[in-house]
C-alpha cells in the first residue's frame, strides 16, 4: 500500500530571464515527516519552496496537495489551504503584541453586533488562543501575552513564529533557516519544537544550511544541486560529509534503490 | 533515527554543563525604566503632560483671562482645522509615510464644494458630497502612486502638493466665494461653522466633529484589525506581507481616508472663514506635521497614538494663545514650539530604545 504525499512536485520549472532556478525537479512530502531540504547556495532550494508555497509561480509542471493539483497565486492562497511558513526573518511585527502577531491577517472579531457592525477585535479570545498555544509548546517563560514582540530574545521570537505556524497549520509547515540567526541555545529550543510539532502529526518542510540540526532533526534528507532534485537520503545511513559531498557534486548520489524517496514507513 | 540524534548532538554535549535557561527575563526596576515603560505603552502621555501643564503655568500667569470657558473653547475652535488636519497626517505618518498634500486637497475640496454650488447650481448638499468624493479620490491616488509605482511618499504627496495647488487655484480662477452669498444660498456650506453656547463656552460644530473625529480614529487604530495592520505596515512593511497582511490594501486605505478627513477639513475650513477661498489653509501642511510630530508619532512609522497629535494640536493652540494674552511677540511662539519639535522627536528615540 502506498501513502499519498501531502505534497507532490513533478517537473517543476522556473526560469528568470536566462537563469533556470528550478531546472525539471521533483519533490514529495509525506505525512507526519520532517523533510529537510539542502543544497549548496545558489543550488534553487529556496526556489523550489517558494514554487510550492505560491511566493513564485512555476513555469512548467504540476504540484498536488494531497493529490490534488494547486496553482498557488501567492502565499495568501496557501495559507487559507493550512500550509504556513516560518520565515527566516521572521515575519513578525515588532511593535505589536505577542498575540497580535500570532493572528496578523485572520483576527477574531466579537460576536454580535460589535464585530460584524463596529469590526471590534475580540482580544479576549485572541489572547487565550494564543496563551494556550504558547503553552502547549512550553514557551510560557514569556510573561505577558500583550508584551511587544521586540521585547523578546531572537529565540522567543523565533518561538512565537513556530508557535503560529504549528497553531494554524492543517497541511504542513515550511521553515525556512529557522535557526540560522539563533544562538547555540536558542536553537535548541527551535530544534525541540520542530520535534514537538511534528509530534502533533505536523508534516514539516525544514530549509536549513547546518548540517547538525539538519541530521538531527530530518527523517529525510532532500538534497538539491542545479536546480533539480539530485537525491533522498536517510540521514540514519549516511554521514554529514558524504551529504555535503553528494550536495557539492564531490561524490555521486547513491543508486536510486538505496535512497529514501518514500519514508520507510510508507514503503 | 537515535543515532543520527546523537550525531547531531555530539558537538554540543559540553551544552549539558550550561545554563539551560533559554533567554530568561532581565528583571529591570527603577523609576526611569518603568517611566520608559510606560511612555512606551502609552505614546500619547508626553504631550498630555506637556498639554496640561502649559495651561496651568498659562492659567497661573493670565488667571480668568486664560483660564475661562471663553478661552478655553476658544483654542479648540483656533485648532479645530489643524486638528481635523493632523488626524489625516497621523495616520499616514503611522504608516511611515508623510502626506505633503492635505492641506492643497482641503483647499481644493472646499473649492469644489462652493464652485460646484455657485457655478453648476448643483444642490449644496451634492455639491459637499462631490468635495468629499474629490479629496478621497486624490487621497487614492496618492495611496497607488506610493504602492503600485513603488514611489517613497514624500515625492508623491510633493508632487500631488503642487499639481492639485495648481488645479485649485486654475479650476477656481483665483475666485473667493463671499461668506454672505453662501449664508444666503447654501448655508449647509458653513455647517461646521455652526455654535453651540454653553454659558461663555462656545463649542463650533467643527471642533466638536474634531474630537468626535479622533475618538472613531483611536477606536478604528486600537479596536479593528485594520487598525493593527496599519501599525505592523508602519513598522515593518515586509513583516506585515509576510505574515498575511495585505499591506498594500492597508496603505491605499490610509492614503484615501486622509483625503476624505482633508475634505471634511475643508468642508470646516468654510465654517471657520465663512467664504470659499482658494489661498486659504496653505500653512496646514506644516502645522498638521507639527502637531503630529510634537503629539509623539514616530515619523518612522508603527508608534504612536493618533490621541497624541490631538494633544500636539491643542499644545501649539494653547502657546499660541497664551503668548498672545501675555502680549509677547508671536515669534515667541514659532520659537518654543520648535524647541517642542526637537523635544518631542528626543524623547521618541528615547523610548525606542527598549531593551529586550
Amino acid at each position: 500500500m502506498t501513502v499519498q504525499p501531502i505534497v507532490q512536485g513533478r517537473g517543476i520549472v522556473k526560469r528568470y530571464g536566462h537563469v533556470t532556478a528550478i531546472n525539471h525537479s521533483d519533490f514529495d512530502l509525506f505525512p507526519g515527516e520532517v523533510l529537510a531540504v539542502i543544497g549548496d547556495n545558489g543550488a534553487g532550494k529556496s526556489s523550489i519552496v517558494k514554487a510550492i508555497c505560491g511566493a513564485v509561480q512555476a513555469d512548467e509542471g504540476e504540484i498536488r496537495i494531497e493529490g490534488k493539483p494547486v496553482h498557488f497565486s501567492s502565499p495568501l492562497q496557501a495559507r487559507e489551504m493550512g500550509i504556513e511558513i516560518v520565515y527566516q526573518q521572521l515575519a513578525l511585527s515588532p511593535a505589536l503584541s505577542i498575540a497580535d502577531n500570532m493572528f496578523a491577517g485572520r483576527e477574531l472579531r466579537k460576536p454580535g453586533i460589535m464585530g460584524s457592525v463596529f469590526r471590534q477585535l475580540d482580544k479576549k479570545a485572541m489572547e487565550k488562543f494564543a496563551r494556550d498555544k504558547l503553552t502547549e509548546l512550553g514557551l510560557m517563560t514569556v510573561q505577558s501575552i500583550n508584551q511587544a514582540v521586540e521585547t523578546l530574545s531572537g529565540g522567543q521570537r523565533q518561538g512565537v513564529a513556530v508557535a503560529r505556524a504549528a497553531a494554524f497549520a492543517r497541511k504542513f509547515i515550511i521553515m525556512d533557516e529557522p535557526t540560522a540567526a539563533l544562538g547555540v541555545k536558542e536553537s535548541r529550543r527551535v530544534l525541540e519544537l520542530i520535534q514537538d510539532v511534528r509530534a502533533k502529526g505536523i508534516p514539516i518542510i525544514l530549509i536549513s544550511h547546518n548540517m547538525p540540526h539538519v541530521f538531527e532533526v530530518a527523517d529525510r534528507v532532500h538534497i538539491h544541486r542545479l536546480g533539480k532534485r539530485h537525491a533522498v537520503v536517510d540521514p540514519a545511513k549516511i554521514s554529514m560529509s558524504e551529504a555535503v559531498a553528494i550536495m557539492t557534486g564531490a561524490m555521486e548520489p547513491p543508486p536510486v534503490e538505496e535512497q529514501q524517496l518514500v519514508p520507510k514507513a510508507a514503503a | 533515527m537515535s543515532e543520527s540524534a546523537s550525531k547531531g548532538q555530539d558537538y554540543e554535549s559540553s551544552l549539558s554543563g550550561a545554563n539551560q535557561q533559554v533567554a530568561e527575563f532581565e528583571k529591570r526596576e527603577g523609576f526611569v525604566y518603568k517611566l520608559q515603560h510606560a511612555l512606551h505603552t502609552n505614546p500619547a502621555l508626553v504631550p498630555l503632560i506637556v498639554l496640561v501643564l502649559s495651561i496651568i503655568v498659562f492659567g497661573l500667569l493670565l488667571g480668568s483671562k486664560f483660564f475661562s470657558p471663553f478661552a478655553l473653547t476658544l483654542i479648540l475652535q483656533q485648532v479645530q482645522i489643524v486638528g481635523i488636519v493632523a488626524a489625516a497626517q497621523s495616520l499616514v505618518i503611522l504608516t511611515a509615510g508623510i502626506d505633503l498634500s492635505v492641506g492643497a486637497i482641503m483647499v481644493m475640496s472646499s473649492v469644489v464644494m462652493g464652485q460646484f454650488t455657485f457655478r453648476y447650481g448643483i444642490p449644496p448638499g451634492i455639491a459637499v458630497v462631490c468635495g468629499l468624493a474629490v479629496g478621497t479620490g486624490i487621497g487614492a491616488i496618492n495611496g497607488l502612486l506610493v504602492t503600485r509605482m513603488k514611489l517613497p511618499p514624500f515625492i508623491v504627496t510633493l508632487g500631488m502638493w503642487q499639481i492639485v495647488l495648481a488645479a485649485n487655484f486654475l479650476y477656481s480662477a483665483n475666485e473667493t466665494i463671499r461668506s454672505q452669498e453662501i449664508a444666503e444660498k447654501a448655508p449647509i456650506l458653513q455647517f461646521f461653522g455652526n455654535v453651540i453656547q454653553i454659558g461663555s463656552a462656545r463649542l463650533t460644530f467643527g471642533a466638536i466633529f474634531m474630537l468626535i473625529l479622533f475618538a472613531v480614529l483611536t477606536y478604528a487604530l486600537t479596536q479593528t484589525a485594520w487598525g493593527r495592520h496599519v501599525y505592523a505596515v508602519g513598522d515593518d512593511k515586509e513583516a506585515a506581507e509576510l505574515s498575511g497582511m495585505e499591506a498594500n490594501k492597508v496603505l491605499v486605505s490610509v492614503y484615501a481616508l486622509s483625503g476624505l478627513i482633508c475634505a471634511f477639513a475643508g468642508w470646516a475650513l468654510i465654517g471657520r472663514i465663512g467664504s470659499v477661498s482658494p489661498t486659504s489653509g496653505q500653512l496646514a501642511n506644516i502645522e498638521s506635521i507639527t502637531a503630529v510630530v510634537i503629539g509623539g508619532i514616530s515619523l518612522f512609522g508603527g508608534r504612536g497614538s493618533v490621541l497624541g497629535s490631538l494633544f500636539g494640536a491643542l499644545i501649539v493652540g494653547v502657546f499660541t494663545l497664551g503668548l498672545r494674552l501675555l502680549g509677547a511677540d508671536a515669534q515667541w511662539t514659532y520659537l518654543l514650539i520648535g524647541v517642542l519639535i526637537i523635544a518631542a522627536v528626543s524623547v521618541d528615540q528615547w523610548i525606542r530604545k527598549v531593551s529586550g
